[in-house]
C-alpha cells in the first residue's frame, strides 16, 4: 500500500516536472514570437520560431551530421580533459615537488584566455577534429584538476585516522578512502566540465573547421540564412542540455551519498 | 589480554608555546576500562592520539608505551571517535569489515560471516545492505561498535564515542559497550562526569597536564544511575569545578 502510494507520488512528481518544462518552453517560444511580431523583426535579424522549426525539419540530416561531429569533439574532449585532470590531481597529491611547482603554473595559466589559443591550436593541430578536441580538453582541464585535487586533499581527517589505525598502506588509503571521499567534489567539477566543453568545441569550429555545428552556424551567418543558424543553435543547446542531464543522472546513480553529504 | 603502561610521555606541538603534557605516567590495566575526564582542550584527546600513533612526526613527542605481553602496540588498537566515521559509500556490512579491506585488500567469506554474527549480537540484523545515511544516529554508532569489535584488537581507544547521541541511546550504548568490550583493555575519554562514573574501572581527571586519580562507587560497571552514583557525581563536579577555577 505504502509502496503503491510512493510510486504514485513519484509518477505525479515526474508529470509535475514535465508540465513545468512544457510550460517554460511554451512561454519562451511565446515571448520569442511576441518580440518578432511587436518589433516587426525581419527574418534575417530574428526569425520567428515557426520558421526555425521548419528549418529543423527540412535540414534534419545536415544538422544531424554536423551535430555528430560536434558531439564527438565534445565527448573526446571530455574524455581527455577528465583523464588528464585526474592524472595531474593524483600527481600533485602524491608528489610534493610536483604540487609545489605545478600548482602555481596551473593557476597562472588560467590568466591566458583559452579562446585566444584557438588560432594557435589550429596552426598546430590543423583544421580537423584534433584541434577542437584539444580546445575542449584544455578548457575543462583546470576545473577538473582543481576540484579533484581539492577533493583528494580534504578527506575528513577522521577517515584517515581510522584507516591509519587499521594499518592501511598509502595506496589502499588512496583507493579505498581518499578517492571515494573526493568523488562528490569531483562530480561538481565534471558537471562544470560538461557545460563548458561544448563552448570549447564550438569556438574551435568558429576559428577554422570543415564541419560541426559551429561551422554550420558560421556558414549560415555568412549567407544571411539566420533561421538555419538558429536551428543549429537549438540543436547544440539540446545536445548540451541532454549531455548535462545524462551526466547528472549518472553521477547521482553512482554517487548516491552525494546529496546527503552536500547537505551537511 | 594485555595491560598498557605509558611512561614519561611528553608531547609538544610544533609552533605551540607550551607542551600539552610532559612526563605523564598512566597504566591501563588489562581487560578494564580506564576513563579520562577533562574539559575540552585539556590534552586528553592528544594522549589518546599518541597511543593510537596518530600524532604527526613533525611534533615533538617522547616517552615509552609498553604492553604487558611484550608485543608492540602497533596494529593492536581499535579506535572509536565521537563521529561514527562510517564511510558513506560502503554498506553497513562492508563498513564493519573495513579493516580487512584496508589491511588485506579484500574481505574473506568467513569475515562477512563474523560481521553478520556481530550485527545479530548488537541487535542490528536486517541492515547489512543499507548505507550509513539510511540509519539513525544510535544505529550508526552501534555499527561503529560492531566495526570496532570486528577489528578484534586487545586494546580499544574511545574518544567520546557516545557524546553525539540522545540520552536514551547513550544510556543503552554505554551498557552494550561495556558488555561486548569486557575482555578488552579500554581507554575511554569523556567530558561527562556521569558517563565516566558509570563506565570506569579506573577514573582520572586530566587537569593542568596532570592525571589525578579519583574514587569510584564499589559496584561493577555499567553502574546504575542511583543515589550513590549521584553523590559521587556531586563530589566529582565540585572537584572539577575547583580544578577548572
Amino acid at each position: 500500500m505504502n509502496n503503491n502510494r510512493s510510486t504514485l507520488t513519484s509518477v505525479l512528481s515526474r508529470f509535475d516536472s514535465l508540465w513545468r518544462l512544457a510550460i517554460t518552453i511554451l512561454v519562451l517560444l511565446g515571448a520569442w514570437q511576441a518580440i518578432v511580431t511587436v518589433f516587426a523583426m525581419p527574418p534575417f535579424i530574428l526569425p520567428p520560431p515557426l520558421l526555425v522549426f521548419e528549418k529543423l525539419i527540412s535540414n534534419y540530416s545536415l544538422l544531424f551530421n554536423h551535430a555528430l561531429i560536434t558531439l564527438s569533439e565534445i565527448i573526446l574532449g571530455l574524455f581527455f580533459g577528465i583523464s588528464l585532470g585526474l592524472l595531474f590531481a593524483l600527481q600533485m597529491l602524491l608528489f610534493k615537488p610536483v604540487r609545489r611547482w605545478l600548482l602555481p603554473v596551473l593557476v597562472a595559466s588560467q590568466a591566458i584566455p583559452v579562446f585566444a589559443l584557438a588560432p594557435i591550436l589550429m596552426l598546430w593541430f590543423g583544421y580537423g577534429m584534433t584541434s577542437k578536441v584539444v580546445m575542449a580538453a584544455l578548457i575543462i582541464f583546470f576545473p577538473i584538476t582543481t576540484t579533484c585535487f581539492d577533493g583528494l586533499r580534504h578527506t575528513p581527517t577522521g577517515y584517515l585516522d581510522l584507516a591509519h589505525t587499521m594499518g592501511a598502506n598509502r595506496w589502499r588509503q588512496l583507493w579505498y578512502i581518499r578517492f571515494p571521499a573526493a568523488l562528490p567534489t569531483l562530480a561538481s567539477g565534471i558537471r562544470v566540465a560538461v557545460v563548458v566543453a561544448p563552448i570549447g568545441a564550438v569556438v574551435g569550429e568558429w576559428v577554422g573547421s570543415s564541419g560541426g555545428l559551429g561551422y554550420l552556424m558560421l556558414q549560415s551567418n555568412a549567407r544571411m540564412q539566420i533561421a538555419d543558424m538558429f536551428a543549429a543553435l537549438i540543436v547544440l543547446a539540446m545536445f548540451s542540455i541532454g549531455l548535462y542531464y545524462l551526466t547528472d543522472r549518472l553521477l547521482k546513480r553512482f554517487i548516491p551519498w552525494h546529496r546527503e553529504s552536500a547537505g551537511h | 589480554m594485555t595491560s598498557v603502561q605509558i611512561s614519561r610521555a611528553s608531547l609538544h606541538y610544533d609552533h605551540a608555546p607550551m607542551p600539552v603534557f610532559s612526563d605523564l605516567e598512566l597504566l591501563l590495566p588489562a581487560a578494564q576500562w580506564t576513563c579520562l575526564l577533562g574539559e575540552s582542550g585539556c590534552g586528553k584527546t592528544s594522549l589518546l592520539r599518541l597511543l593510537a600513533g596518530l600524532i604527526e612526526p613533525q611534533h615533538q613527542m617522547s616517552g615509552e608505551i609498553s604492553c604487558s605481553d611484550g608485543l608492540p602496540i602497533e596494529n593492536r588498537i581499535a579506535y572509536m571517535a565521537q563521529q561514527d566515521l562510517l564511510l558513506p559509500w560502503l554498506t553497513v556490512l562492508d563498513n564493519i569489515c573495513l579493516k580487512a579491506k584496508l589491511s588485506q585488500g579484500k574481505i574473506e567469506a568467513h569475515q562477512y560471516h563474523r560481521a553478520r554474527e556481530l550485527l545479530v549480537q548488537l541487535n542490528l540484523s536486517g541492515i547489512e545492505k543499507s548505507l550509513p545515511d539510511q540509519l539513525s544516529g544510535g544505529m550508526r554508532q552501534r555499527v561503529a561498535l560492531a566495526r570496532t569489535l570486528m577489528q578484534d584488537t586487545p586494546i580499544v581507544l574511545m574518544d567520546e564515542p557516545f557524546s553525539a547521541l540522545d540520552a536514551v541511546n547513550r544510556y543503552k550504548l554505554q551498557a552494550l559497550a561495556t558488555e561486548v568490550l569486557q575482555d578488552r583493555t579500554v581507554l575511554f575519554i569523556t567530558h561527562d562526569p556521569q558517563e565516566a562514573l558509570r563506565l570506569a574501572d579506573h577514573l582520572y581527571i586530566f587537569n593542568d597536564a596532570q592525571l589525578i586519580p579519583l574514587a569510584l562507587p564499589s559496584s561493577v560497571p555499567p553502574r546504575a544511575i542511583n543515589a550513590e552514583l549521584g553523590a559521587f557525581q556531586q563530589t566529582l563536579l565540585r572537584k572539577m569545578h575547583s580544578h577548572y577555577e
